[in-house]
Order: C-alpha cells, then structure tokens, then sequence
C-alpha cells in the first residue's frame, strides 16, 4: 500500500466509490475548481513553465517557503479534462512539505484509475505535470 | 438521403453536398423528428461542460474501439452502442465536434464503415457553434433507446490496412502529420506525448499535407478551389481515383479521408488506422526519413 497525503487518499477514495458513469462528473467538478492563478503569475507568463508532455496549453509554477510548497496551474476552459488534472494535483500536493512532495508516488495516478475514461496520451500528460512539479520543488529547496 | 439539405451556396461547390450542415441549418431544424445530433470531442469532459440542445455524447476512445483488440467494434457492438444512443438505421446523423471536428470526421468514418447512409458534419464544428453566440446546455439528452441492426463492418472500401499500402505503391499516399513527423525528426505530434513509434519518417512516396490546411480559421472547410489547389494540384493526386490517408493513429486522416472523398470526390479513398503507430514499428518494412517523399521501394 503506497502512502499519499491526505487529499490524494480522499480523491483516491473519491474516483474509487464512484459509479463508472459518475467518474466523468467527478472529474468535471474538479476541473471547475481549479483555482485562477494568483496576480503575481497570471501577469507574467514567462515565470510558468508549459507542460510540454499535455497537448492543451497548461502551465504551473511552484513556490517553496519554509519547507513547503506551494503548486500553481493553468489549463484553458476549453481543455477540461486536462483542467481535471491540474486540479486533482493541485489540491493533492498544495501545502505540502519538500520530502512529501518529492516522494510522493506516481502510483497516484494509476490509483485514480482513469485510464478506462480517457487515453493513454491524457494519463501521460498528467505524468508530466507531476514530474514538472517534483522536479521545480527540487531545484527551489535547494 | 432522408432529410433536406442544407441549400447553402458553400455547400454546392462541393462533390457532396449532403455530408455537410451549417450552424444556420441545424439551428434552424434542431429538434425534428429523425435528426440526431451527435458530439465527438477531443476532450471528453467538454461535452459535459455544454453541449448543444438534444446533442447524444460519443466518446472516441470508450465506445468505438474494441476493448481489447487494436480494432474498431464489431457489427453486434455497433448495433448496441446505437441502439442504446437511441439512433435509428434511417436518422440522418449531424456529428460536431471540437478542434476543428478533427473527432467528429473520425466518428464519421467509424460510422461509415457500419454503412449508415445520412451522415453530416456541421462545417465550423463546435467553435464555431460557440463563437456565434448559439445556445448550448448543460442538461443530459435522454432518447428512446432504438433497435439498430446489426450490420457487418466494411473494411474494404474506406479503411486500409498495412498489406493494403503495400500493394497501393505508385498511387498517392497522403501523410497529414505534422512536417517534424514527416521527416522523422519526431515520431509524435507538436505537445503531444510520445505514443509508441520505434522509427521516425513517413510512408515511401507519402505527400506531406498537415491535415489542418483544409480548415479555415474559423475551422470550417476550406472552398473547393483552395482544397483543389491543396490536394490536388500540390499534393500531387491529380487525376487519381485511388488515394489512402495516414496519420498517426487514424484519427487525423479521418479528417483529410472526409475532405478528399466528400468534399473533392475522389472516387476511393481508404484511411490507414494502422497509421504511422503500426508502419513506424512494423519489422522490415521500408521508410523514408526526411523531408521529400521518396521512391517506391523495391524488394518488398
């Protein structure tokens, strides 16, 4: 059994208790509550890094202030199923320690078992924004 | 045909003008009896997010491949999918979609190679639905389910596959992936992951024409003159009656197959599914890497 935080083992739980015809919703409700960037990054692009593993155009950026991390993502309202993802990683690893995030288990993503919604391309995109995160959370803890 | 047509004058010019609609026409007969509007998406969560009204979900991905072989449904599947869709065999089916109806024309061909005789695309797909102001909604269709036959699946008329091209060398062969896919500098689109092809390049002799040049901006179909002077003239078809369409996995030739067969009117036109996924990792089969098309290989 992979230990995740805390919110990654309720939306694990979440995508698992469904109904297969209610994953959809599910995953629409979170990519409505993907939050809009804050100011400081929604006026200056060119401190986001693109996501080049997704085919919509998503960007994140990432914040490390005592020991935490803060996650910041970006996909357009006309790419929701991406939107989904960014959320679902978002909410999973927003506030979380440096070691937390960085070991944190790609396993996630299989757990969440969406491969039988959506391509494979889509779950190799999600792969890409949580590499891009644990690698940002790296770089700036050091 | 058991519908109107549309009567508008893009329309005419056209080979066949009974595979397309406008976003006036549907407007103008949404709702009628024996009209089913179906929306095929890229994303499948966009559909959810607003739709148009009564329009019945296709999910490219879940419904029209076989669960378990590299194949579309059989005829029994087909028939309980449509049946379940609440599509009757006579329905004249109007299919839209996002990214310039690049799944829709997929989703038309599935459905073509089931043989169902009135199916359209609504030129200017979703986007254009959209950006014209034109009501969507968010509420689930619910339609009757339907007994739709089951019919044997055609493979032969409209779908090629690997032993096919071989034979088809000295015809025109149409590469619609991107120019870096073309020459083998990537075995995968722009911002797309990479799926899978051991080598990089094309088909021998394949003309590189990106699948998107047959769209306007707006993403409606280009006028038959520029598509004439696209395919035709520059891709070098010409006189041919006899063209096959590739991609990467089948979904962007659906959308040039739709051009060349409906709006042209070349006369046979097969869409490789197998595409580059399969031609790319296929043992011993020739490829050409750069950016010219290259000769017919011999020996194979």
């Amino acid at each position: 059994m992979v230990e995740y935080t805390e919110a990654a083992a309720e939306i694990v739980e979440a995508f698992n208790e469904v109904p297969a015809s209610s994953k959809l919703e599910l995953l629409l409700e979170y990519a409505n509550a993907l939050p809009a960037l804050p100011e400081r990054y929604a006026d200056h692009p060119e401190l986001l890094e693109r996501v080049e593993e997704c085919q919509s155009p998503v960007y994140l950026f990432v914040e490390v202030k005592n020991g935490k991390a803060n996650i910041f993502l970006t996909a357009p309202a006309e790419a929701p199923t991406t939107r989904g993802f960014a959320s679902i990683l978002q909410i999973a690893l927003d506030g979380q320690s440096i070691g937390t995030i960085t070991s944190f288990s790609d396993q996630f993503i299989q757990d969440l078992k969406l491969s039988e919604l959506v391509s494979p391309l889509r779950i190799r995109g999600m792969h890409g924004m949580l590499s891009r995160i644990k690698r940002q959370v790296q770089e700036k803890s050091l | 045909m058991t519908y109107e047509l549309d009567p508008n004058p893009k329309f005419a010019q056209y080979k066949h003008p009974e595979a397309l609609v406008s976003t006036e026409w549907l407007t103008a007969n949404l709702g009628k009896p024996g009209l089913v509007v179906i929306e095929c998406d890229e994303d499948i969560l966009l559909f959810e997010t607003g739709h148009i009204p009564g329009a019945v979900k296709l999910d490219w991905h879940t419904e029209l491949n076989h669960p378990i072989t590299r194949d579309y449904l059989n005829g029994e599947d087909m028939a309980a999918l449509l049946s379940a869709k609440g599509i009757s065999r006579d329905d004249t089916l109007v299919i839209y979609g996002d990214k310039s109806n690049w799944w829709a024309t997929y989703a038309f061909w599935v459905i073509k190679l089931f043989g169902h005789t009135d199916v359209r695309i609504l030129d200017g797909g979703r986007a254009k639905w959209i950006d014209e102001g034109r009501e969507l909604t968010t509420d689930s269709t619910n339609r009757s389910t339907t007994d739709y036959p089951v019919i044997a699946r055609d493979d032969k008329n409209i779908r090629a596959f690997k032993e096919d091209v071989f034979a088809h060398f000295g015809k025109p062969l149409i590469d619609v992936r991107s120019p870096e896919e073309f020459s083998g500098e990537r075995t995968h689109m722009p911002n797309y992951p990479d799926e899978g092809a051991l080598r990089g390049g094309h088909i021998p002799t394949a003309a590189s024409v990106p699948w998107s040049r047959a769209v306007e901006e707006d993403q409606t179909f280009k006028s038959i003159e520029d598509l004439t002077d696209v395919y035709i003239n520059k891709a070098g078809i010409g006189a041919a009656s006899d063209v096959i369409a590739y991609c990467r996995i089948g979904e962007r030739s659906s959308h040039t197959w739709f051009v060349l067969k409906y709006l042209l009117g070349i006369e046979k036109v097969r869409n490789y599914d197998g595409s580059w996924t399969e031609w790319g990792s296929a043992v011993r089969v020739p490829i050409v890497k750069g950016s010219e098309p290259g000769v017919v290989p011999v020996g194979f």
